[in-house]
Order: structure tokens, then sequence, then C-alpha cells
């Protein structure tokens, strides 16, 4: 054991050494495996992507330690072609994070999804399991590289890299309803990146530059936001919620979240739209800090509010579980906007206060891992009942006791409880909302706990009773899919457990972070 | 009015008509029409961008990285509209109907054939 540890860190240790190189592989493995993928047919694929995330981790646990140790972001010049002509890669603190959770949450989907989507021994293979991985995939190159591109029309590839993997993983069953959910998800995601696209070209028709530090340091020295400036920043922003689903842009995403497989559905919702949500902080934070101080920022945290309780209510209300847990990730990702109006109150004009930011993190992160853990949970019950109606759910608890042990963890996780993520989050979060003397945010946070809370004990009212009939299973999840679900669960409800020295990678390469670092 | 701003004010009305197209059409192939015009917009702004970023010295016609930008963008828009296009097409072969509402508002937790 001791060995294989050894063998492992020295592994860490040769990935480390590579430097700035190592920024490609994120983005190369995924790729190599799409190409792989087309080579060996369906029957491989399956292990061969596995194999690929595993290194995948390793190389992200590489990066997090790089940059954690050097303290400053790593870099590296494609082809060694500098900015303004050339395009980079970076890993800040905050790329470092979304990597690690992307490689992480992506492993436990991949192995969760190994049984569904492999190919049985004398069957003949089908469109669905290779589209599948491919599809995965060509997510995990997309994300990769929207958490490392440095130049705004890179990340506007990587987006359309990812949107163009996440539309046909929800229909990938081919039921009408799917596709129709589809057919909208691309719709609303076209509209975003065309949007996006548009401001890309009014920001490079006015400095000349799409590199994010070039642009920052150009648009510093304009002085005032000049009005090109503030429309390209209109035009991103809302082509990149209409991504990410803030209220009220948000009609596409529970009938396609709830409508795919899913392990399809955990990487939805965990994951892509984060990617877009990044890049929102990106553009907010790195590129023009000074958006900070306008009223549009105070916009945003409402918005995010009225997420929290919108959705909130709404999933109350589902009577299909998937349903429920898409609602949710509705009103979750409504907390993350809450960061803009609460750096702005505390640091006027400024990138705010450091522990806004990993507050916004942390809860990212516990999301992530918390609604990757309840989609997959949901998605064993409800092959095992053929069906996931919240009020059939009787004597679930009997029959799958680890499926619905992981989705409680999960919930506790999303509630906030005392040692998980999303706790800690609050905690920074609202710390923050007392200190810039905005009570309300913190009342939007409350009441987005009291109705996570709601609905999830609807769910365990039902799941937990009947406890003197066992219902009939179609059919029994593998034990080691319920595993990685628990996994991926006590991820979230634990992470809070962090010390604190690891939380400052978050801040590492933030503007005036590293002189700041944690209170 | 220069080249430049007449060029400039057609990439703001096709932006303007494909994003009325995108939000106001119901139908799925009238939004893909309409994307695809405001497509064109954006594109022929950095068309417009890269007209004014000439420099003389360099004795080209218009600054050559939007132009880079616009033939990229271009085939992510033929991409995109290819992946919509063959989604319409498959929402017909099983629906019969391309449109995005529901025909009657049947609840959506009664179907039976609910499977996911």
């Amino acid at each position: 054991m001791t060995e294989l540890a050894e063998l492992l860190s020295g592994q860490l240790a040769a990935l480390r050494a590579l430097g700035g190189v190592l920024l490609v592989l994120p983005v190369a493995l995924p790729l190599a495996g799409l190409l792989l993928a087309l080579g060996l047919g369906g029957r491989q694929t399956g292990r061969v992507a596995m194999g690929l995330l595993a290194v995948g981790l390793a190389v992200a646990v590489a990066i997090a330690g790089a940059v954690l140790e050097a303290g400053v972001p790593l870099r590296y010049d494609l082809g060694n072609w500098a900015p303004p002509l050339g395009v980079a890669l970076e890993a800040d603190g905050l790329s470092a994070v979304l990597l690690l959770t992307t490689a992480v949450v992506m492993l436990g989907v991949s192995i969760y999804a190994h049984p569904v989507f492999r190919i049985p021994a004398g069957a003949s293979e089908t469109r669905g399991h290779l589209a599948f991985w491919i599809l995965l995939m060509g997510v995990w190159a997309g994300l990769n590289l929207v958490f490392l591109g440095q130049d705004l029309f890179n990340l506007y590839v990587a987006l359309e890299l990812l949107t163009f993997s996440a539309v046909p993983l929800v229909c990938l069953d081919g039921r009408p309803e799917t596709l129709q959910a589809a057919l909208r998800y691309l719709l609303f995601a076209l509209l975003g990146s065309v949007l996006y696209l548009l401001g890309t070209a009014l920001l490079y028709g006015e400095f000349g530059t799409l590199d994010i530090d070039l642009l920052r340091g150009r648009i510093e020295q304009a002085g005032p936001l000049p009005v090109p400036v503030i429309a390209a920043a209109a035009l991103m922003t809302v082509g990149l919620l209409a991504k990410t689903a803030l209220f009220p842009l948000h009609l596409w995403l529970p009938p396609a979240h709830a409508g795919a497989p899913p392990a399809a559905s955990a990487v939805l919702s965990a994951l892509v739209v984060k990617a877009s949500f990044f890049l929102v902080v990106r553009l907010w934070f790195d590129v023009m800090p000074a958006l900070l101080a306008q009223t549009a920022a105070q916009v945003l945290g409402a918005l995010g509010a009225a997420a929290i309780v919108y959705g909130g209510l709404l999933a109350f209300g589902q009577a299909r579980l998937k349903m429920l847990i898409a609602y949710s990730t509705l009103a979750q990702l409504g907390y993350l906007f809450l960061i803009f109006p609460l750096a702005a109150g505390t640091a006027p004009g400024t990138a705010g206060e450091p522990g806004i930011l990993t507050g916004g993190m942390l809860q990212l992160v516990a999301h992530a891992c918390a609604k990757a853990a309840m989609f997959m949970a949901a998605g064993l019950i409800a092959a095992s009942l053929g069906q996931d109606r919240i009020r059939e759910l009787a004597g679930i608890a009997r029959a799958l006791p680890i499926t619905v042990l992981a989705f409680g963890i999960g919930g506790l996780a999303l509630v906030g409880v005392e040692p998980s993520g999303a706790y800690l989050a609050k905690t920074l979060l609202d710390g923050a909302a007392r200190d810039s003397g905005q009570w309300w945010w913190s009342l939007a946070m409350q009441l987005g706990g009291l109705l996570t809370a709601a609905y999830l004990i609807r769910v365990f009212f039902h799941a937990l009773s009947g406890f003197s009939r066992t219902p009939v299973l179609r059919s029994r999840p593998a034990l080691y899919q319920e595993l990685v679900v628990l996994g991926l669960a006590l991820c979230s409800l634990l992470l809070g457990l962090v010390p604190a020295s690891y939380l400052a990678l978050v801040e590492i390469g933030r503007l005036g972070g590293v002189a700041g670092g944690l209170p | 009015m220069s080249e430049a701003t007449l060029f400039g004010l057609c990439a703001a009305a096709l932006v303007g008509l494909g994003l009325y197209g995108l939000v106001c059409h119901p139908g799925a192939l009238r939004k893909i029409l309409a994307f695809n015009l405001l497509g064109s917009g954006v594109f022929l702004l950095f068309g417009v961008v890269a007209r004014r970023g000439a420099d003389p010295a360099s004795g080209l016609g218009g600054d050559p990285v939007p132009q880079a930008l616009v033939i990229t963008g271009l085939v992510v828009a033929f991409a995109a509209t290819a992946i919509a296009v063959a989604l319409v097409l498959r929402l017909a072969a099983t629906l019969g109907r391309t449109g995005l509402e529901p025909e009657r508002p049947a609840g959506p937790d009664r179907k039976p054939e609910d499977r996911s």
C-alpha cells in the first residue's frame, strides 16, 4: 500500500515537473479519447474513457498542487506564440479548483455509467453506447478548455464544443419529449453564444485584443468604462446567463436535465451549467472589475435571489423525483450569483474581499458533487422501480438502503448542515453580507435553505414510509454504482473539513488576492 | 457616411432582425434561420472591425485577426445549424410536427410511458 502511495506521489511529482506544458493535458486527453473512440468502437470506449479520466484526475491534482505550491498561476503559450497573436492557457486558483471538481465528478459518472452504456456480450453494437462516451469526452474537453482558456474567442469555441456535446446527451434515448427538450436547450444556448460572440466583436473593435490580461490592462487605461465596453459586457453576460439558466432564462433547464439519462443529467447539472457561470466570473472579476461597481451587480444578485425562491417553490411542487432535482439545480444556481452584489458591496470598484469568491466556489463545488450524486441516485431508484414518482417511493429505503442514504447525504449537503461545503460557503457569504450591510442577501440564503429542506423532507417522507412492504424491483443496481454515488455525496458533505490552507488555492491569481489571502 | 459606418449599421440591422426572429417566432426552423441571420450580423461586424483596423504599413486591406475569427465562427455556426436541423428532422420523424410547444397541455407527470 505504501509502495503504491510512493509510486503515485512519484508520478505526481513527475507530472508537476512538466510545468506549463501540463496545462495542455486536460484538453489533449479528452480529445485523444474522442479520436480513439472513433477507431475502437463502442465495446472498448467505456474502458478507455475511464482510464483517461483517471489520468485526467491525476493531472488535475498535479496542476492544483503546482499552483498551490507556487502561489502564482500556471501559464502556457500555445506554440510559443505570445498574446495578442497567440492563445494562452492559464490555470489560476479558480481554474485549478474547477479542473479538479470536473475530474472527480466525471470519473464518478463514468464508473456509474459503465454498466449502463456497456454493450451486453453477444448483442450488437448500437449508436447510443458509442455516442454517450464520445459526447462525455466532448463535454470534458469543452469544460477543461473553458476553465483554462485566456482568449475570449477561444473561450467561445470552447463553450460551443461544450454545447454541441451536451445537447445530444439530453436526447440520447430519442423520445420525442427529450428531443424537444434538447432542441429548446440548443436554441437557448445558440442565442447565448451568439450574444457572447457579439460582445467579443465589440471588445475587439475597441481594444484590438481578446487576451484576458491584455484586455484588463487596456480597459483600466481607458478610465471610466466606455459605452461599447458596457454594451459588450451586457451582451456577453446575458448570453452566458441564458446558458447558465439563471431565472428568468431557465425555461429550458428542467425538461432537459430531467429527461436526459441519469449519468448525463449528473454531468449537465453538476458541471455544464457551471462553465458559463465561470465565464461570467471571469468577465466580471478578471476582465472588467470596474463592472462590479455598477448597479448591474445588484441586478444579478436579485435574479439569483429570485431563482433561489422560485426554484425552491417549484421543486416542492414536482411529482417526479428527477424534475424535483432539476428545479433544485435552478435554485442552487441562484446562490452563485449572490457573490456579485456581495463583492461589489465590500470594496467598491475592486474585485472585492477574498472570502466571497471562496464562498462562491465552495458552493459551486459542493453543489456539483451533491447534485451529481442525487441525479445518479434518482437514476438508480428509477431503474429499479421502473418509475420515479415521489408519491410511489414507499419502501424504497428498505429495498435500496445505500442509494437512499447517498441521496439523503447529498440532500443534507445541499441544505448546508455543519461539515458540508455548502455550510462553509453560506457562512462566508453570510459574513460578507453582514459586513457590507446587505442583510437581504442573507435572508434569501436562509429562505433558500428552508425551501431546500422542505422539498427534500417531502422526498424522505415518501421514501422512508412503507417499511412493512418491500417494493418489487425490476432490477438491482450494481453495488459499485451505489458506492460511487455515496462517495460523491460524501465529497460534498465533507468538503467543509478541507483546511483553510487548501481553500487559499481559490484566491491564487486574483487581483490582490495573493497579498490579501484569507482572513 | 463612411464605408465602415454603413456596413456597421447593416450589421446592427441584421442582428436586430435575427434577434427578433429568434425570440418571437414559434417555429423551430424559423428560429434556426433567425439564428443564422443574427450570426451573419455578428460576422459582418467582425468584418467592419477588420476593415477599420487596417494597418496602412502592412499593405493589407484589413486586420487579419478578425477575418480569421470569422472563418472559425462560420464553421461553428455551420455545425450548430447542422445539429439543430438534425434535431428538427428527428422530431418531425417521431412526432410529425416541429413545434416546440406541447400539442395539448396534458400533465407532464401522468404519462404512462415515462421511463426516465
